[in-house]
């Protein structure tokens, strides 16, 4: 037994796979930009459904409980965030943009985090949220659904829950899910 | 200033990586010597450019300077000093950055360990990795810089989760990184081999010690991840099959089998194209698993945030060095020729079989891998191929890698008897099957196939490599280090194995409500529930649960587990209690405080579980010690001298 020169196909199916392979990652690549498939997006079973209800002390004032049933004839969202999370960080700029700019009205859900390190990073960054929710127990997280931080909801006046987005909040995903539930509310 | 200077140092860096991917080969090309040597002094350049932003990064750790995103994001205050130092790989922007430091110098090693090597198959090496310098250079420079600043600056950083400060996790991405970063050196002897046109055996000769290496850190990289997910964790598992873990895996696989193949390369010049092809392939791996982790394709405990700038910037990375690679070698592989001449039995086609056998492995977990975040992309949703099929994938692979690996070893070159290959090792054969089915029948009062042969799978590898051995030794041969550590290696093939079998069958696991003063048996244990007592820790407190251990009426240890919670902190963390002895771990968590002083937890007996990280250490050793062979340190001419007189491994 001996090698002998590689055949042409021998030499070249190598690099076919390879073509192969990097256009399905291609492919791959050009839809998660173009935002018609994002990994993380995982189905929810709360769309089109009433909201879940949770009532649970506020972050800055402890004493004052912050409660899902009292949004009802709203509009609003619902954004899930931490301080040890990294992208909640990033999107924070963005959600003070909408709150300031287009006066939508923001929940927070502070998740697992701690009082003075989450009170630190909105003194920070600056307060987007009318109320926040302080989780630490992922009691309201569950009944959510919620995966990992950040996600939003929109939650219509009806108390239905419209949409929810995982990962973090700009002006393109906004354009393209959200803003369409608050024509005639913003400017 | 400093993180300035530091930014500045990088772009210094990615200027000199430029001319050192242009300039030699354009020098090599037209022969000329001054461009050529100009190869060293950058690489050496590029090494103090990325050392300096290096320690730039290093030192806004250790002063706290949390204007710097990056340090803010993953120190804080009462961060001590060594998890501050880790930090700076900690996550996506200064891993990228380790990464280039040790690709930095892992080229400058070679630019000083090579010296004997033609000038001008140098001039390719250094470009060749230069080219790899510059794209993780521009990577880090367009899409994630370590420096980018904040304002305002934060008082405090954030809080590293607890279960992140360990010292094993956080010298288990450097070790990886060295292993995936070392074998671009192969790479790059591949690439330059098949660029010169001048594919001979050289180039496997000068590469093998290079990927032993590489593959050792590797090895120890993947154990030593292993063994933070089994001590911290608290799952009790060791391997678990994530997108993550597999994207070290894969390079693994085929660098294991690149080692292989380059031992035939070097001693009988046979397989030079495949060689070469698994040299790209080891690295190409390697690569995907960069793109894997840090494109955002997968969602994973261990994926870095999610930017499709940087999915977009690997993949077209990928697609110019792994395409490029690929190309070129379908270009010019044509004209290699391999000389050697073998019979169908012998060492050579042994190792060829090897070779097959772990590319099988490999595609396996590719496929594994891959298809679950394919399929999810043309909307066909959310599938998890999970643990049953690489459990079963793996268990196919194992029986022939394990019966290859008992008398490959034994097949001389060229060719050899098959009849005085079966006279010497078929009576280790028969014995290794019959003891290896025989410990689980004596167990279990029962023929168990799975278990016994694992069982005497290892034992098989063990005798057989411990027969070839006393037969160099009786005959008065000198053993070598690189076969004293090929032996050890494949010794630590057997102690793994062993290891796996005997955990994954005889492992209990129990879920329990205990009262104090109850009593459970596991395995033969008694874990006695003394009840818990408050314990004050430095930072914390806790409740620690008293649970002593009886073995035939001997009390043998006392797990104390504790239930943390740290000041300032509301979740209470779970400190596992873990009783280590060379042949079984008992281990002890404490769930839920329940009514009337009794508690849920959580206990495992894990059965010779220490053996599986201990073959994976007797696996560096091994390519540590091959590596330290002499002749890895004569010249080139001494090699081609002695090349004929060389009867070893």
């Amino acid at each position: 037994m001996s090698e002998t020169k590689p055949s042409m196909l021998r030499r070249f199916t190598p690099f076919i796979i390879f073509l192969i392979m990097a256009s399905l990652l291609l492919y791959m690549m050009t839809l998660m930009n173009r935002g018609d498939y994002n990994p993380r997006d995982i189905p929810t079973e709360l769309i089109a459904k009433p909201a879940p209800e949770f009532t649970l002390p506020d972050l800055i004032n402890p004493e004052v409980m912050v409660s899902s049933s009292a949004m009802k004839g709203k509009t609003w969202l619902l954004n899930v965030w931490a301080t040890w999370c990294r992208e909640c960080w990033r999107e924070h700029e963005y959600l003070v943009t909408l709150a300031e700019q287009k006066n939508i009205t923001i929940i927070g859900l502070n998740w697992r985090d701690e009082r003075t390190d989450a009170r630190n990073m909105l003194r920070q960054l600056g307060n987007p949220f009318s109320q926040i929710a302080f989780d630490p127990n992922s009691e309201a997280v569950i009944d959510w659904g919620v995966y990992g931080a950040p996600e939003t909801f929109l939650i219509d006046s009806e108390g239905i829950v419209r949409v929810k987005h995982k990962g973090a909040l700009n002006e393109a995903v906004w354009q393209e899910k959200f803003a369409r539930y608050f024509t005639g509310v913003t400017q | 200033m400093i993180p300035e200077l530091g930014h500045f140092a990088l772009i210094i860096a990615f200027a000199v990586t430029i001319v050192q991917s242009i300039v030699p080969i354009v020098g090599a090309a037209r022969n000329q010597a001054a461009l050529v040597a100009m190869a060293r002094p950058a690489a050496l350049t590029q090494l103090l450019f990325v050392g300096l932003a290096y320690a730039a990064l290093t030192h806004a750790f250790i002063v706290h300077d949390f204007s710097v995103l990056y340090v803010s994001q993953h120190s804080n205050l009462v961060q001590p000093l060594m998890y501050r130092i880790s930090g700076v790989w900690g996550s996506h922007e200064g891993s990228l950055l380790l990464w280039s430091l040790i690709l930095a110098l892992w080229t400058v090693a070679v630019a000083v360990y090579s010296r004997n090597l033609p000038e001008i198959l140098m001039a390719r090496v250094m470009a060749v990795m230069g080219m790899i310098s510059t794209g993780f250079l521009a990577f880090m420079l367009f899409t994630s810089n370590p420096f980018e600043r904040i304002f305002p600056v934060p008082l405090d950083g954030n809080e590293l989760n607890p279960l992140l400060q360990d010292p094993g996790l956080a010298i288990h991405p450097p070790m990886l990184y060295m292993g995936y970063v070392g074998f671009s050196v192969a790479f790059a002897f591949a690439v330059a081999a098949l660029l010169g046109g001048k594919l001979d055996a050289t180039w496997a000769r000068w590469s093998r010690p290079w990927t032993t290496i590489a593959w050792s850190f590797l090895t120890i990289g993947i154990a030593l991840g292993s063994w933070w997910a089994y001590n911290e964790l608290g799952w009790g598992g060791w391997w678990f099959w994530d997108p993550v873990e597999n994207a070290s895996f894969m390079p693994w696989l085929v660098g294991t089998a690149l080692i292989h193949s380059l031992a035939s390369t070097e001693k009988r010049g046979v397989f030079k194209s495949w060689t070469v092809l698994l040299a790209i392939l080891a690295f190409s791996l390697s690569l995907l698993g960069t793109f894997i982790v840090r494109s955002g394709v997968l969602v994973s405990v261990h994926a870095f945030a999610t930017d499709p700038a940087r999915g977009v910037f690997i993949l077209a990375f990928l697609i110019v060095v792994v395409g490029g690679s690929l190309a070129l070698y379908a270009w010019r592989s044509a004209t290699v020729v391999s000389f050697g001449r073998f019979q169908l039995f012998s060492r050579e086609t042994a190792l060829l079989l090897n070779n097959i056998i772990f590319l099988t492995a490999a595609t396996a977990v590719l496929v594994g891998t891959m298809y679950p975040l394919v399929l999810d992309a043309f909307g066909a949703g959310k599938i998890s191929v999970g643990r049953p099929y690489f459990d079963t994938m793996f268990a196919l692979v194992a029986i022939p890698l394990l019966l290859l690996l008992g008398f490959g070893p034994s097949i001389r070159w060229k060719g050899d008897d098959w009849q005085r290959i079966v006279k010497i090792t078929g009576i280790f054969f028969i014995a290794s099957l019959v003891i290896g089915l025989l410990i689980p029948f004596l167990i279990e009062d029962q023929l168990n196939l799975a278990t016994g042969l694992g069982l005497a799978g290892a034992l098989w590898v063990a005798l057989t490599t411990l027969r070839d051995v006393v037969s160099r030794l009786s005959r008065k041969l000198t053993l070598s280090l690189s076969y004293i550590g090929m032996v050890l290696a494949h010794f630590g093939v057997a102690v793994f194995v062993a290891g796996v079998t005997v955990t994954m069958t005889y492992h209990e696991e129990r879920d329990l409500r205990m009262e104090p003063g109850n009593v459970y048996n596991i395995s033969g244990y008694e874990f006695r529930f003394q009840g818990t007592r408050k314990v004050q820790g430095p930072n914390y407190i806790a409740d620690e649960g008293v649970i002593e251990i009886w073995s035939d009426d001997d009390k043998i240890g006392e797990l104390l587990p504790q239930k943390r919670t740290y000041s300032g902190k509301s979740n209470p963390m779970t400190d596992a209690s873990i009783d280590k002895t060379f042949t079984r771990d008992l281990y002890a968590a404490l769930g839920e405080e329940l009514e009337n002083g009794a508690w849920s937890m959580r206990v495992y007996y894990k059965p010779l579980i220490r053996w599986i990280w201990l073959g994976c250490i007797l696996m560096t050793i091994g390519g540590v010690l091959a590596v330290s062979d002499r002749r890895y340190r004569q010249t080139v001419r001494q090699k081609v001298n002695n090349k004929l007189g060389m009867a070893n491994v």
